[in-house]
């Protein structure tokens, strides 16, 4: 009885003027923070935007390097493309590997301790990658990278001269792939372990081995999520900064040679190299050059999205 | 008794060949499988091996108590380990409550309006947008306004916002949702008006759950290098005030010592290392006690 009473007098007060107006405010408040959302990304491409127009407009010899803004740009966005194209195309075996390891592979009492690692690798920040890719994967790839030359010399990505320090299109590569490798894997094995169990099962029970079920029911089911995580993958690698800037020897050539001392440099490093000693038109290219990178990296997420969400009707 | 004489065709359907082949190839998958994990964690484990052994000569009271304002390459880091509680903090103070609310918007109120599908699409556009673009965008809005060659600190937290603030969305989206809907209805039953089931019931519930998510959001930022390097520039001094001038911070402080070592090269590469493995010790402090208490919300909650 007591229960019915209080609720009796908290719906009586509950509809006087403190429920309409509290909810009200409240609701508000949260539209508030979405459309303040909205606008901030719709912000990030206007003030780029606005920031970036004095470079299109001026002539050739007032920008940097006496360059017309597109020939400024284009050997960037190569080495940009060239630099995260090695990254997916290492990271996407092994982060599917990965993920097979620990939705299939691995024994459950291990996997939440598999999968911390993992997400570590994806905690480690990128300066920290630069460190070590310069100071120890660099060293410990010259080598390597010396054998490159002698034995798979004529093709051209191996052409050499081989780099005494490291700093190379190879090692930059070699770092953005582990950087890159827990989202991608991250996005696949959320599939992964979605696979029907009918279908593992009745595979299982047809007789087939564990190999010959994870290749014809979870590699299926999944290949949409590999697809979308290595789109994800590559909008990281495409965007990422300072492991590159820190690691590529840059001398703004336009070559394939992976192993060489003299690399294109990628849109995000070149900001992160000249932008502290800019000013002037000099800061505008670089913010014209950053908003190309926006672009790229926007057009390649939103492909990305758009395969995860037609997979999630599926 | 028919149907045994046909398994063996079953049997071979998966991919035809002799059994041992089958086998063998399963083995030798698995292998490689494993292989592979192991190949991808060898990074990891030198790394964190390498940052461990070159951080630890670098560490010292000094490196903690001092800037290096007048020391000729010599000096701590101090400056940049106030700035970067000051940098992501104002971060934090400006991406946890909009996060939040929108989080709360997207599970509470949206329903399947146009502006909940457009918000959910947006966030996940903005978790693509890379940080040196993050630190151009809060470049360019200050340098309209207050015009160029301008760098704050507090420009540094806008940056990183819009690092953090789709993070937070989504951490927090996803807790609001296991949030039993028993308890908003038994709220609602008792004639509680739909904000006070949020902020009394919904939130308090969810606490922990949102408090994970915001600790990993910091851990995600609070490493981050290029925004900062663009908008917060380089200093030697303490600074604590976002809203006067440059202030360091302790990955761009990392940057500077590798980029211009002082007279001293190798005491300035121990000071980077140092400060990289400080960066890597407050991430993996963040990161484990986050798991923590969200291991405890869970079991609360269920």
């Amino acid at each position: 009885m007591d229960t019915t009473t209080n609720a009796g007098q908290l719906l009586a007060a509950a509809s006087g003027g403190e429920r309409r107006w509290g909810d009200r405010i409240f609701s508000n408040l949260s539209v508030a923070a979405g459309v303040t959302i909205l606008a901030l990304l719709a912000g990030v491409a206007l003030f780029l935007l606005i920031e970036a127009l004095p470079a299109v407009s001026a002539s050739a010899e007032r920008l940097p390097g006496g360059k017309t803004l597109v020939d400024y740009i284009a050997p960037l966005a190569f080495g940009t493309v060239l630099a995260a194209t090695i990254a997916v195309v290492l990271a996407v075996p092994l982060a599917v590997a990965v993920a097979l390891f620990i939705s299939h592979i691995a024994p459950p009492r291990i996997v939440l301790a598999l999968g911390f690692m993992v997400d570590l690798l994806a905690a480690i920040p990128s300066i920290v990658y630069g460190l070590w890719g310069i100071f120890v994967l660099g060293p410990a790839a010259v080598g390597p990278m010396e054998w490159l030359e002698a034995k798979l010399g004529f093709i051209p990505l191996f052409q050499g001269p081989a780099s005494a320090t490291g700093r190379t299109m190879l090692v930059a590569g070699l770092v953005l792939t582990v950087m890159i490798l827990p989202i991608v894997s991250a996005v696949a094995r959320e599939v992964f372990v979605q696979t029907p169990r009918k279908l593992q099962e009745g595979a299982l029970a047809l007789g087939a081995t564990r190999w010959e079920m994870i290749k014809m029911t979870v590699l299926p089911f999944g290949k949409s999520s590999i697809i979308s995580g290595a789109m994800l993958g590559l909008g990281r690698a495409l965007g990422e900064t300072m492991a590159v800037t820190i690691i590529l020897s840059v001398s703004g050539v336009v070559s394939f040679n992976l192993i060489s001392q003299s690399n294109p440099s990628t849109i995000a490093a070149n900001i992160a190299l000249d932008f502290p000693e800019s000013s002037g038109l000099a800061v505008n290219t670089l913010i014209a050059s950053g908003l190309v990178l926006f672009a790229i990296t926007l057009v390649t997420n939103l492909i990305a999205r758009a395969i995860i969400s037609r997979q999630n009707i599926q | 008794m028919a149907a045994p004489q046909e398994t063996p065709a079953l049997f071979a359907a998966p991919t035809g060949g002799p059994v041992w082949r089958r086998r063998t190839v399963n083995r030798a998958m698995t292998v490689v499988i494993a292989g592979a994990f192991a190949l991808a964690m060898l990074p990891l484990l030198s790394l964190l091996f390498e940052v461990a052994k070159r951080g630890i000569p670098g560490l010292s009271v000094e490196f903690f108590t001092e800037s290096a304002r007048g020391a000729i390459g010599g000096g701590g880091a101090a400056h940049a380990i106030v700035g970067t509680l000051v940098i992501t903090g104002v971060a934090a103070a400006i991406s946890v409550p909009i996060g939040i609310m929108a989080a709360i918007y997207l599970t509470e109120y949206g329903g399947k309006s146009r502006l909940r599908r457009a918000l959910t699409f947006f966030v996940d556009v903005m978790t693509g947008i890379p940080s040196i673009v993050a630190g151009l965008f809060a470049f360019a809005l200050f340098s309209l306004i207050f015009g160029p060659g301008i760098r704050l600190g507090v420009m540094g937290s806008v940056a990183l916002s819009v690092l953090m603030i789709p993070i937070v969305i989504r951490s927090s989206e996803e807790v609001l949702k296991i949030v039993p809907n028993q308890l908003r209805e038994a709220s609602a039953a008792l004639g509680t008006p739909k904000w006070r089931t949020i902020t009394k019931v919904v939130l308090p519930t969810a606490f922990a759950g949102l408090i994970t998510g915001v600790m990993i959001a910091l851990a995600r930022i609070i490493g981050e290098t290029a925004p900062l390097l663009v908008t917060t520039g380089v200093v030697d001094s303490i600074n604590s005030n976002p809203f006067d001038g440059r202030m360091q911070n302790l990955a761009v402080y990392a940057y500077s010592e590798y980029r211009t070592p002082g007279v001293m090269k190798e005491a300035s590469y121990d000071r980077a290392w140092a400060a990289a493995l400080t960066l890597i010790a407050i991430v993996m402090i963040l990161n484990v006690v986050a798991r923590l208490i969200y291991r405890r919300f869970k079991t609360e909650i269920r």
